[in-house]
Order: C-alpha cells, then sequence, then structure tokens
C-alpha cells in the first residue's frame, strides 16, 4: 500500500487519467414512469433520486477512483508512515504538519512555488498567452499558421524532452550564453546564479500555447461591431484593449488562470530534469520537496502531509479565481 | 416508484464487481506449491539488455535438471531502480505476493530488514561450505544491526582514482601514479592546475545534484580514510557525530573547489555532470583526476554510445589512499545486490538450493563475467579467465580486500542527503566547514531521532 500516489495530481489532467474499470453491465437506467404531478415534497425529492440515478455509477466511480485515494492520502498524512525501515506506522496526530511549519526547506519550498507561479503562470504564461493572441488577429494567414505551429509544439512535447531541450538552452555552454557571446554581452550559468528564474522561463516556454489557444478563442467571440464602433469613435488600441477586450472576455482570463495556476503548481518534471531543486534549494518547489520526502528519505507521511499543503494552496488559488468569475456575471 | 431499492442494488452491484476486480488483479499466482521456487529480479527496462534474463534463465536449467521434480518461475519486474524497490517492498508485505526469492540492493537490504520483510540465513549459511569463500567484507554487506546475516551477495562494485596518462605526461606526473596520501593527491593535481592550465584537475562528486554519487564516490572515499566507522559506530549502534574525520573529509572537498582544483562549481552542481565526465571530459582528456567507479567502461564498450576502447591505454588507475597513508594505506567503498528470502516465502529451504546454484564457482564466474561484476569470491577473484576478462579489472578486484559497505541502515537515506548538504555548502562556499559539520551534526541528530555519539 506503501505506493499510493501521495500526490493527487492538482491539474486538470488528474480526473481523466483516473482508470475506468468495466461498469457494471446493467447501469442503463430504469425507464421511470412519468413523476407524478401531483407531488407533495416527498414526491420531489423522489424524482430528485431518480434523476440522480443515470449518474450514480459515475459518482461511485469517482469516490472509489477519485476521492479514495485522497482519502486515504488524508489518512497517511496523520501517520508516520515509512517507504520501508520500519515494522508498523503509527498514528501521530498533527506531527507532520507542525514540522513542515517549523521546517525552514518547508518555507523555502512554499516561497518559491509562489514565486514560480507567479512569474511563470500569472505573468508569463498568460500575458504572454493574450499578447499572442491579440498580435495573431491581426497577423496574415501564414505568421499566424507558423507562429502557432510553433508555439503548440512546445507545448505538445512531454515535460521531460522540453526539460533537456531548456537545460540545454541554459547550461553554461548553452544556446543562451553563445548568443550572448556573440553580442559581447557577459554570459553566465543561468541555472547556477538565478535557477528559479530559468526555471520558470521553461514554464513560459511550455505552457504560453495553452493560454494562447484559451484567449484565440475568446477573442474571435468578441463581435466586430463592437471594436469598429469603438475604433470609429477614435478609441485606440490600448483604450479599446483596455475597455472593451479585456472586460468582454474577463471569464475567459479567470478560467485560464486557474488552469494555468494549477498545472503550474504541480510541475515536478521541468524542474527535476534542469536543475533537481539546484543549486542548494534554490530552484526546489514544493513538489520536488516533496518528492525528496516521499521518496528520497522514504517518508511516506511526512510527504503525504506536504502533498496535501500543496492541495491547499491550489484550492486557494481556486476560491481566489472562482471569486473574480462570479462577481463579473 | 421504488427507487431507493433499486439504488442500493446498484451500488452494491458496482461496488462487488469492483472488488471483484481488485482481488482476482491482486491474487494472480497463489503460491501454495511446494514444488516451484518464485524469483523475483529487476529486469532492465532497456528491452536490449537481457543480462541478468540469460544468466538466470539458464540457471534454471540447470536447477531444474539437478533437481527432478522441482520447479523454477522466473517473476521480473520491469523497472528503474527506485521503482523496483517500491513494488518489491510491496510484494513482500503479504505472503500472497511474496516471492520465495528476491534480488536486493545493498543500499536498501537494511531497511527492509528492519520491516520485517526478509528471513535470517545464518542456518542455511553454516551448512553451506561456499560461505567460506565470500571476502570477509562482503559477508557483511547483508549483515542486519541484529548481527544476522540477510542477504548472499553476487558481486560488488569498487571504487579508486581514475587519471589521464597523456595529461599526467604534459604536467611531469609518472605514468604509473601511486599516491601515499590525501596531499599527494591534491599536490598533483596543483601541479595540473600549473602546467595543464586547460584542463581540470581534479573531480570529487559533490552536492545534492550529484546525489548518492556525492556521498559515496565523493565523502565516503575520504571519510573510510581517516578512521574508523566514520560515519556509524556497529558497537554503540549509533551514528557519529562531531567527528574530526568528517570534517578533514569536508576540509578536503572544501580545498579542491576553494583552490580550483575541480570543476567550476556551477558544472559540479550540474545534475547531469556525472554523465558528462564520462561522455565527454574523459574521453575528450579535458579531466586529469577522476574520483569514481569500476564500472565506468560499461559506457565505452562497443554499442554504448560512446565506443572508446583505447581507454584502457589512455586511462590510469590508481586507488585513493587514506588520509595520511595510515594501513592499509587504500580505501574503498562498495555497493552492489545481494539475494534474499523474504520472510514470508513460501519455500525457504528450495529458494536457499537455488542460491546454491547461482553460486558455485563456475556460475559466479559466469555472472561476473556477464555484467562486468566485480567478484566477491576469492576463488573467482584469483581465476585467470575472470581477471582476464576486462581491463581493469584486476585492479577493482584488489580493491576489494580494503572496501568498505555504506552504513546502509534506514536512516542512511536521510544521512546522505545530510551529507550532500554539507558537502554543497563548503563547495560554495557559502558555509566555512565547521558550520556545514556542525549542519550535518544536528540533522542527522534530528534525522535518526537522536540516536547519536559523539566522537
Amino acid at each position: 500500500m506503501t505506493s499510493a500516489s501521495p500526490a493527487p495530481s492538482a491539474g486538470p489532467g488528474g480526473v481523466a487519467k483516473t482508470p475506468s474499470p468495466p461498469g457494471p453491465p446493467h447501469s442503463a437506467p430504469p425507464t421511470a414512469g412519468p413523476p407524478g404531478t401531483r407531488s407533495r415534497a416527498p414526491a420531489r425529492v423522489r424524482r430528485g433520486l431518480l434523476r440522480a440515478l443515470p449518474v450514480s455509477p459515475a459518482v461511485v466511480l469517482l469516490a472509489l477512483f477519485l476521492a479514495g485515494p485522497i482519502g486515504y492520502c488524508a489518512y497517511i498524512a496523520f501517520t508516520d508512515l515509512q517507504l520501508t525501515g520500519q515494522a508498523e506506522s503509527s498514528f501521530v496526530g498533527l506531527d507532520n504538519f507542525r514540522e513542515a511549519f517549523g521546517d525552514e526547506r518547508f518555507l523555502n519550498a512554499v516561497w518559491l512555488t509562489l514565486v514560480f507561479t507567479f512569474l511563470s503562470s500569472i505573468i508569463g504564461q498568460n500575458t504572454l498567452g493574450l499578447a499572442l493572441a491579440t498580435l495573431m488577429q491581426r497577423a496574415s494567414k501564414p505568421v499566424r499558421t507558423l507562429t502557432g505551429a510553433i508555439v503548440v509544439t512546445a507545448w505538445v512535447l512531454p515535460e521531460v524532452v522540453a526539460g533537456f531541450l531548456l537545460y540545454a538552452f541554459f547550461r553554461r555552454e548553452g544556446t543562451l550564453n553563445a548568443v550572448l557571446d556573440f553580442l559581447h554581452l557577459p554570459s553566465q550559468n543561468w541555472l547556477f546564479t538565478l535557477p528559479i528564474l530559468a526555471v520558470s522561463f521553461a514554464n513560459v516556454w511550455r505552457g504560453t500555447a495553452f493560454s494562447m489557444l484559451v484567449y484565440s478563442a475568446a477573442l474571435n467571440e468578441i463581435p466586430k461591431e463592437i471594436t469598429e464602433a469603438a475604433e470609429v469613435d477614435g478609441a485606440g488600441g490600448w483604450r479599446r484593449m483596455w475597455h472593451i477586450t479585456l472586460p468582454m472576455i474577463r471569464r475567459s482570463i479567470g478560467t485560464n488562470l486557474m488552469l494555468n495556476t494549477l498545472q503550474t503548481l504541480s510541475v515536478f518534471g521541468l524542474i527535476w530534469v534542469m536543475t533537481r531543486g539546484g543549486p542548494g534549494n534554490d530552484s526546489q518547489t514544493l513538489p520536488l520537496f516533496m518528492y525528496e520526502q516521499a521518496f528520497q528519505k522514504s517518508m511516506i507521511g511526512y510527504g503525504t502531509a506536504v502533498a496535501l499543503l500543496l492541495l491547499l494552496v491550489g484550492s486557494l488559488f481556486s476560491v481566489v479565481y472562482m471569486r473574480l468569475l462570479r462577481t463579473e456575471v | 416508484m421504488p427507487v431507493r431499492p433499486t439504488t442500493t442494488p446498484l451500488l452494491l452491484a458496482a461496488t462487488t464487481l469492483l472488488a471483484a476486480g481488485t482481488l482476482t488483479a491482486c491474487g494472480g499466482g497463489s503460491g501454495d506449491d511446494p514444488d516451484t521456487v518464485k524469483i523475483s529480479f529487476k529486469q532492465s527496462t532497456d528491452n536490449q539488455i537481457r543480462v541478468m534474463d540469460t544468466y538466470l534463465e539458464d540457471i534454471k536449467k540447470q536447477f531444474e535438471k539437478e533437481n527432478p521434480g522441482k520447479k523454477v518461475k522466473l517473476v521480473p519486474i520491469k523497472a528503474p531502480d527506485s521503482e523496483y524497490y517500491t513494488k518489491l517492498q510491496q510484494m513482500l508485505r503479504s505472503p500472497k505476493t511474496a516471492p520465495d526469492l528476491v534480488y536486493e540492493d545493498t543500499f536498501l537490504i537494511n531497511s527492509d530488514i528492519t520491516s520485517g520483510y526478509l528471513k535470517p540465513l545464518d542456518t542455511y549459511l553454516a551448512k553451506w561450505k561456499d560461505w567460506d569463500q565470500f571476502i570477509g567484507t562482503a559477508k557483511t554487506a547483508a549483515k542486519a544491526a541484529d548481527g544476522k546475516t540477510y542477504g548472499v551477495p553476487d558481486g560488488t562494485d569498487t571504487r579508486g582514482l581514475w587519471f589521464s596518462k597523456a595529461i599526467f605526461k604534459k604536467a611531469g606526473l609518472p605514468a604509473d601514479w601511486r599516491p601515499k596520501t590525501w596531499d599527494d593527491v591534491l599536490e598533483a593535481a596543483r601541479t595540473v592546475k600549473k602546467k595543464v592550465p586547460d584542463v581540470t584537475p581534479l573531480n570529487v562528486y559533490t552536492g545534492k545534484p550529484a546525489g548518492e554519487a556525492a556521498t559515496m564516490q565523493g565523502f565516503e572515499m575520504l571519510a573510510y580514510g581517516t578512521g574508523k566507522d566514520p560515519l556509524y559506530d556497529p558497537a554503540a549502534k549509533k551514528w557519529v557525530t562531531g567527528s574530526k574525520g568528517f570534517k578533514d573529509s569536508l576540509k578536503f572537498v572544501e580545498t579542491v573547489y576553494k583552490e580550483k582544483l575541480g570543476p567550476d562549481v556551477s558544472d559540479a552542481l550540474d545534475p547531469n555532470f556525472a554523465t558528462r565526465v564520462r561522455g565527454e571530459l574523459l574521453p575528450e582528456g579535458k579531466l586529469a583526476i577522476n574520483l569514481d567507479g569500476s564500472w565506468l567502461p560499461q559506457d565505452w564498450g562497443k554499442g554504448a554510445g560512446h565506443e572508446w576502447p583505447e581507454w584502457s591505454q589512455e586511462l590510469g588507475l590508481a586507488a585513493m589512499p587514506t588520509q595520511h597513508g595510515q594501513a592499509p594505506g587504500k580505501v574503498s567503498m562498495s555497493g552492489g545486490w545481494t539475494w534474499a528470502i523474504p520472510a514470508k516465502a513460501d519455500n525457504p529451504d528450495l529458494a536457499f538450493k537455488f542460491i546454491e546454484t547461482m553460486q558455485t564457482k563456475a556460475n559466479a564466474k559466469k555472472w561476473y563475467i556477464a555484467n562486468s561484476g566485480i567478484a566477491v569470491r576469492k576463488d573467482v577473484a584469483a581465476d585467470p579467465t575472470y581477471v582476464k576478462a576486462q581491463p581493469g579489472i584486476k585492479f577493482f578486484t584488489d580493491l576489494v580486500a580494503s572496501t568498505y559497505y555504506r552504513p546502509a541502515y534506514p536512516e542512511y537515506p536521510k544521512v546522505s542527503t545530510a551529507i550532500q548538504e554539507a558537502m554543497e555548502s563548503v563547495t560554495t562556499g557559502d558555509s566555512s566547514v565547521e558550520d556545514a559539520a556542525n549542519g550535518y551534526d544536528e540533522e542527522v541528530d534530528s534525522a535518526t531521532d537522536g540516536q547519536v555519539i559523539e566522537k
């Protein structure tokens, strides 16, 4: 049981990965007679239940394969379970959490996770994605196709491959320094001097395509007449952006920010390949910290507690974005 | 409408179905057959590498022929190291899934012993005459804190100094270099730095990005040359803190990087540096001395990506000396794998019989040659066909006499990380040797729940 994944994927991909075992063969809903219309409260309840029937298998599966593991993780976070090296584990209450908050390396990881998320997701992917989408609206078709292809390629590359590419870009004999040398600018080992910036850039490089696609779709939804009317009224580019485009795609901004943030919070492979969290702990975000505790030091209980805290950070962000979405309606 | 009654059976049906599915998935092979011995081993994730599969198939045939009516079932686990441990540990938990014989890394065997996963083999070993052929240090590889032995090693690895003869010639250093003390090593590196300025004089793995390589190839190769039991005191069963040997070893690392005798710090802390050492720096003659393991030539063989068959002429080998040249003069660290019998195995007797078949002199020799391992048996180590199988093999086999196994007790991974952190902070110059050593002491004290002894 020890290998039960302690890191419930916070990204939107997690749901899709839920294994789908053979469903119950007779899952077709029994045809219900027309619900009684002369109904009092119980009849309404009954009708509600009846309607819930078709989705119940899905709910059961979700409960078993999604809520189950998360629940089990939540339980493990309160024990001192180890991968190996211990005859039996015991319940330790809040010890793991207390240890985390007293551990400066954990606090360092939280801080770096926030920096990483802020730089790469909120500022980088989001803004750049919007900028690209806006520019592409105006660009000619060949330019649009080409740019789109390049950006999307970065997105579909497996995380580890992207990690190696960017490692090769940033390392001391890498492409970036070659370019800087050519321009007679001082070069340095970016992965060593500015690791969190380097991995943030890597994440921007990799994830911008997603924002670009979301915003392209959103921008296409804006009726041409409104923009044209504003143009006729003499509104310049920035004004149109600020007063028309942004308010109209506000909902997309919220959704995009939420998805980006959740995905960025759980980035592991990219950083692992590029810096392994180093040098020192200078690029060790929460997922890397969690991995080190759970699998390198085999403290599954503690690692799981950290994963739960990561989940908490993710849900905090979600709540903020949900608010953002709601006020706008 | 009888809504409620319908929902409940539906839920029940779904749950039952799922439960049934899960159960059948788990309980695949029942291990009740007293004539079948089930063997789990690590299968390479590279489909082309079938060294172990081929070897075990061969032993299986021999075993089934010698023991009529008995069967061998090979249960390969195809996974990288870290996942292999996890899978194995899960299998060992239940009598339903526990095999009869498992392949265990010496790195984690003590953790699995503490978890109660393995069976002591002393009663078997006492009756097995081949056990006398195993070298003393290797016998301790799978010895637990309780003094019992839980595994039979099937080879090991050792570590030493690799040096470039061409660079040494340019620097005016001897081609048959034999450093006697740490100072000799540093002095040679200083000479290289002065006379051949465009190469890296000496590589010692360091820091967290290098991981266990920093601890074992780097730090422990130094620490075990400073005196007895530098990390763990087996008599007191406690981890050692505050030792002078520890600080001296850190001091060595600090000197290498402070005097710029080692690679550029940012290179040394690059997680992929070890690959570059083997693939670029050594073959291209950019590194003078490298403190590293016996397995390097695996990368330079035919079809291995960095073919470099001339390495045996271009590189020299020297044993890592002890600090001041104190007896026995040289030092090496060893790891490797062992065959162990799970506590929940159904047929332990038959499993041990299989070990005996694997470890006849002829079969052991076949295995060492096939996987370029270093022999831990005296008779194989002295065998000319083994010695001549590969250049360098004699050198590394001779080191087995002065080798040490890690104190790989359950806390070891945490201690190892603490060592890497201490190394890293003196490598970057972020803290003094004194501070780094104090940091280590605190870290070890908390990682081992205060099971420490001042030395």
